[in-house]
């Protein structure tokens, strides 16, 4: 069964004083994101993520079209006690403390008594919130106040997950945390969904991803179905290079790049053979750093797909 | 009822750990006490004018109250999107607002218990260093329990403006919604006059237009029964029973209202 499906899901805003003409911020959504699947809402700022999520929790509601969650429509109540919702840049009441927080949510959940204080420890626990638990949501900086609005929507323990940004403000440390908790989830058999513009985030998370531009799905699918996975060069770092060499790898690269302390970043095309050149460098007294693959990313799909909404809409 | 009394509670742990409402319970109390002083300066009237004076105080900072905290109950969750995290748990709309109101309407009975409390003791001390003789010329005992009853009014005339602050908050700027609640508040005090504008105008339509302000319009003067406590003159139970309903049904209303806008919105 699909955890979360839309059908032509629309959403326009009013815009302008005097005269409000209608703005499509979202156009004629569908997708279905099955049950376990950890789902990518790709996209870049303004393409209309955090809407999509907000009409799926109900907190805009739709010009038209239709959304489920779990088999029921959005807004269901019953539904709402089995998902969980991390708004992006959350905020939440300043004279609370985290725990406060967690244990009022928990309570909105049904949660009773000792039950109650046993869940907002796991759960604070599980997102890496130590002492700071008992201070003031005044008194937190922006990564702690993310941690908590990823504390307040695992709080029930939910069979679906929606994260509008959830690496926002945090970290390296705190994203690779995000991370480490997200992979706790989908082991669990969570569905997850959940919205970044920061795109290596997906690329080691998920299973699918939708691309929004302008308020349309460009593209949707598997991470194997989109990205083509070709080679499409290799990258070469090598230090200590003789001029002669350097006029050899000039003839033979795409690009040379100068580096750092004398280095050089050698862009070389697919076809060519690596193992010979490394051992024709080797012998001129060059020193090989690195090789790498150059494979398509989901970054260059999503600048040229973005781009190529971009110009449609423009008509350049 | 269990989610709305969670609600409820939230707001009054929020506001009992907000610095604001402490300044003003402080400052009320500060004036009652000053009263006292006051009235040592008027000859023979120094009663009246303490429980004049504190009556007055507890009114006018309940106002403060319920106006600066009910507009900004619902605005402020809306600007500061912690609405967000709440509405997509089971919680409805309706629960929400419902439970924002009440948890004010806590905050702000405690806040005048209290100073009904300072109110009493200063009143008791007024009891205890005044002569006999003097007191039997005061028109009631220091320690009228009328006082209380009183103080009850001004906490239901205090709720009808918290939900007129609410309703207004549920769809306009703080700024408005205060303008508008002290606006009502004002008028609501002069309501009696609309009723009876034909005795001072002979327009038809003015004064039917004046009429129907007058039951749109809250009638806030009935619950205020301070010069008859003072005075000792008797206020029938009847009276007071039957402001309270008026009370509970305009409430009733107004939290209708603020529903309905509250449910049709987006939370851009």
């Amino acid at each position: 069964m699909a955890a979360i499906e839309t059908e032509e899901l629309s959403k326009d805003f009013l815009v302008g004083f005097w005269r409000p003409r209608p703005y499509r911020a979202l156009d004629r959504l569908t997708l279905s994101v099955d049950e376990g699947e950890v789902f990518g809402f790709l996209g870049p700022n303004g393409a209309g993520k955090s809407t999509t999520l907000k009409l799926l929790m109900q907190l805009l509601y739709p010009t038209s079209g239709a959304a489920r969650i779990l088999g029921r429509p959005v807004g269901d109540f019953a539904t709402r006690a089995r998902i969980g919702y991390l708004p992006e840049n959350p905020y939440f009441y300043d004279y609370l403390t985290a725990e406060e927080l967690l244990s009022y949510f928990g309570r909105l959940f049904g949660l009773r008594g000792a039950d109650v204080t046993r869940r907002v420890s796991a759960v604070l626990d599980d997102v890496g919130l130590g002492a700071e638990r008992r201070l003031r949501l005044r008194q937190y900086s922006k990564g702690m106040v993310q941690r908590v609005g990823l504390a307040q929507a695992l709080l029930n323990e939910p069979e679906v997950v929606f994260l509008d940004e959830p690496m926002s403000g945090l970290d390296p440390l705190g994203r690779r945390h995000v991370r480490q908790v997200m992979l706790q989830l989908r082991d669990r058999g969570c569905t997850i969904f959940f919205s970044s513009h920061i795109l290596s985030d997906a690329e080691s998370l998920c299973s699918r991803v939708g691309i929004l531009a302008q308020g349309r799905l460009i593209a949707s699918g598997r991470l194997s179905e989109i990205l083509a996975f070709e080679l499409k060069g290799w990258e070469l770092v090598v230090d200590h290079v003789s001029g002669e060499q350097r006029a050899a790898l000039d003839a033979r690269a795409r690009a040379v790049t100068t580096l750092a302390h004398g280095r050089l970043s050698v862009e070389l095309p697919p076809d060519i053979a690596p193992d010979q050149v490394m051992r024709e460098l080797g012998e001129g007294g060059a020193q090989v750093v690195s090789l790498n693959p150059v494979r398509e990313t989901l970054e260059d799909y999503f600048v040229q797909s973005v781009g190529a909404a971009e110009s449609r809409r423009t008509g350049l | 009822m269990r989610t709305i009394g969670l609600v409820a509670g939230a707001v009054f742990r929020e506001s009992v750990r907000d610095r604001i409402p402490y300044a003003m319970v402080a400052f009320a109390v500060l004036l009652i006490a000053a009263s006292y002083l006051i009235g040592q300066l008027t000859a023979g009237q120094d009663m009246k004018v303490i429980k004049d004076l504190g009556l007055a105080a507890m009114s006018w900072f309940g106002l403060l109250i319920a106006v600066f905290i009910g507009i900004t109950l619902v605005s402020k969750e809306v600007e500061r999107r912690s609405v967000f995290a709440l509405l997509a748990k089971p919680v409805s709309r309706a629960q929400f607002v419902v439970g924002k109101y009440l948890g004010l309407v806590m905050t702000l009975a405690v806040n005048l218990a209290v100073m009904t409390v300072a109110f009493y003791a200063v009143l008791l001390y007024m009891d205890m260093t005044t002569a006999p003789g003097i007191k039997s010329v005061w028109p009631a005992p220091a320690l009228d329990p009328h006082l209380a009853v009183a103080v009850v009014l001004t906490v239901a005339e205090l709720s009808i403006v918290t939900a007129v602050a609410l309703f207004f908050s549920t769809f306009s700027s703080p700024l408005l919604a205060a303008l508008f609640t002290v606006g009502l508040w004002v008028a609501g005090h002069f309501n009696a006059d609309l009723r009876n504008f034909e005795a001072v105008l002979d327009a038809r339509p003015v004064v039917l237009l004046a009429r129907g302000l007058y039951y749109v319009l809250p009638n806030l003067a009935p619950f205020n029964i301070r010069a008859e406590v003072v005075h000792g003159i008797d206020v029938p139970a009847s009276q007071v029973l039957l402001t309270l309903a008026y009370a509970v049904v305009y409430i009733g209303i107004l939290l209708t209202a603020s529903v309905m806008v509250f449910r049709r919105r987006d939370f851009k």
